[in-house]
């Protein structure tokens, strides 16, 4: 059943009584050909991918809880291709287009909104850095431009400009950037996913791989043993703890990173603020709240929540960018667990047991990935080639010294 | 968080800087046939438990002691406190 505009008329005409559940809720099959462990945004996208570019039939995905309770329903929103670095570069580009285009694909309204990003500088050395960046992006054919301060106040007159420490002299604007909602994400792929055929199994968590003569045969699960031709794992914030399952040792550790909604207010962010002199970034939802994040907690946590002088950190950048956020009251906040890599960049590879893929490593920046991150894990699961956008997130990359340190921070979590 | 240092008592998490799994004072010998494989695990690969973690926290803004703490990572729970120091001599490092 596809949605339009019609089908809204139709249905409410007659009582709104045709609408049919959005996905079916089957049993699982003894044998899939491809079996992805996660059904979270890039889960759900890997096997819409596989089935509708890939053409691959038998899929399923399995879901420890339900569909989208994970981080693709914890997260702050927020998409963009600004990136600098080569491995990088031409996968967010990808990305981004594909957000363009994804409701029309998917048949689902995800509230795509491209409202802007702007990241501020406050000094000299980062308005060069801003420069630079901005230049690699064009090149990459992402857009971005400069602003100086009066371009900026154009824009959020009513930012903190004259604050005696980090005077605000410019920003980054990066106009095809911005939010999406996230819930819909993870149901508008599911919804795709599941009319192509993919089963999609809710309550149904992985306990162990079957390996033999080192390939995996399946997976052992709370519903019994699941045979797979192939087993693709997208679950980051728990990487770890599923890898483990096969015997692998991973390059990630697992860190919380806090999120903050405030009351509904009127329109008053259009797009979405990076501070440059604290780690803190804004934007307004559809409903009114203000929605906002900062720094990860700092250390090894699988608990999905937070500590108080993080909160505090985060709340006084914010105030100290945006005073006028101090008449605001906090509506909630929450916690979800990232998958920190050791250079601040995912993986999308092979492992080395024959036939188990693994996807994860996203640090705090999953979400955008989404589209793209499912397209090269089909790929790859599919043609077992690397995606050509998607070839430096190798497993082994430390290994051979090829990491991707986007922020030029050094190859450790707490760095990134 | 508080953490309960062996000579400070309890203290503030946030006067500490967290490090990472507490493995990492067991760095490998440079010597050995193996070490570029030592070095690699050692440096980049986390066991990243959920659950009991020993960890290496930092006393930035205090006595600036290396601390092994065994915290609970799903619970944020701390079990038990040790000066590294003390902890890397049991093991046979240093002098």
């Amino acid at each position: 059943m596809a949605y339009s505009g019609l089908r809204i008329i139709k249905e409410a005409l007659s009582g709104h009584r045709g609408w049919k559940p959005a996905w079916r809720d089957p049993e699982p099959k003894a044998h899939y050909d491809i079996v992805i462990v996660g059904g979270g945004g890039h889960g759900l996208a890997t096997a819409y991918y596989l089935a509708s570019r890939y053409q691959t039939a038998r899929v399923a995905v399995l879901e420890k809880g339900w569909i989208g309770g994970g981080n693709v329903g914890r997260n702050t929103t927020i998409v963009r291709s600004n990136y600098l670095l080569d491995g990088n570069q031409a996968f967010y580009n990808l990305s981004l287009r594909m957000w363009e285009d994804l409701e029309q694909d998917l048949n689902y309204n995800a509230m795509v909104s491209q409202r802007g990003i702007l990241n501020l500088v406050h000094t000299d050395a980062q308005r060069d850095a801003a420069r630079r960046r901005g230049n690699a992006m064009i090149l990459a054919g992402d857009d971005a431009e400069l602003l100086d301060t009066d371009g900026v106040r154009a824009l959020y007159p009513f930012l903190n400009f004259e604050n005696a420490r980090f005077p605000i002299k410019g920003g980054l604007l990066h106009r095809r950037g911005g939010t999406v909602r996230h819930d819909a994400v993870a149901w508008g792929y599911a919804r795709g996913a599941d009319r192509r055929g993919v089963d999609i199994i809710q309550n149904c968590e992985v306990t162990g791989f079957k390996v033999e003569n080192g390939t995996c045969l399946g997976v052992e699960t709370t519903r019994g043993f699941i045979g797979a031709g192939k087993v693709g794992v997208a679950v980051a914030g728990s990487s770890s703890r599923v890898m483990q399952m096969a015997g692998l040792r991973l390059p990630i550790e697992s860190h919380v990173l806090q999120a903050f909604v405030s009351e509904g207010l009127k329109p008053v962010i259009p797009g979405v603020i990076t501070y440059g002199a604290g780690h803190f970034y804004c934007s307004q939802s559809d409903k009114g709240g203000l929605v906002f994040g900062g720094d990860i907690d700092m250390y090894n946590t699988y608990a999905q929540r937070g500590n108080l002088p993080v909160v505090e950190d985060v709340l006084e950048s914010g105030i100290s960018l945006i005073p006028a956020l101090g008449r605001v009251r906090l509506l909630r906040s929450w916690g979800g667990i990232m998958d920190m890599s050791m250079d601040g960049s995912p993986f999308i590879d092979r492992t080395p047991i024959d036939g188990l893929y693994f996807n994860g490593g996203w640090c705090y920046g999953g979400f955008k990935a989404t589209p793209a991150s499912g397209l090269c894990f089909a790929h790859l699961m599919a043609t077992d080639t690397p995606h050509e956008v998607a070839q430096a997130y190798r497993l082994d990359r430390f290994r051979s010294g090829h990491m991707i340190d986007e922020k030029g921070q050094g190859a450790q979590p707490n760095l990134h | 968080m508080m953490i309960d240092h062996p000579l400070l008592g309890l203290r503030d998490a946030q006067e500490f800087t967290y490090l990472g799994d507490a493995s990492l004072i067991d760095r490998p010998d440079w010597q050995a046939e193996d070490a570029q494989d030592a070095f690699h695990d050692y440096l980049y690969l986390r066991d990243n438990p959920a659950g009991a973690h020993r960890e290496l926290w930092f006393h930035e803004t205090g006595d600036r002691s290396w601390l092994v703490v065994t915290r609970n990572t799903l619970t944020h729970e701390i079990t038990k406190v040790e000066l590294a120091r003390d902890v890397a001599r049991a093991r046979g490092r240093s002098k």
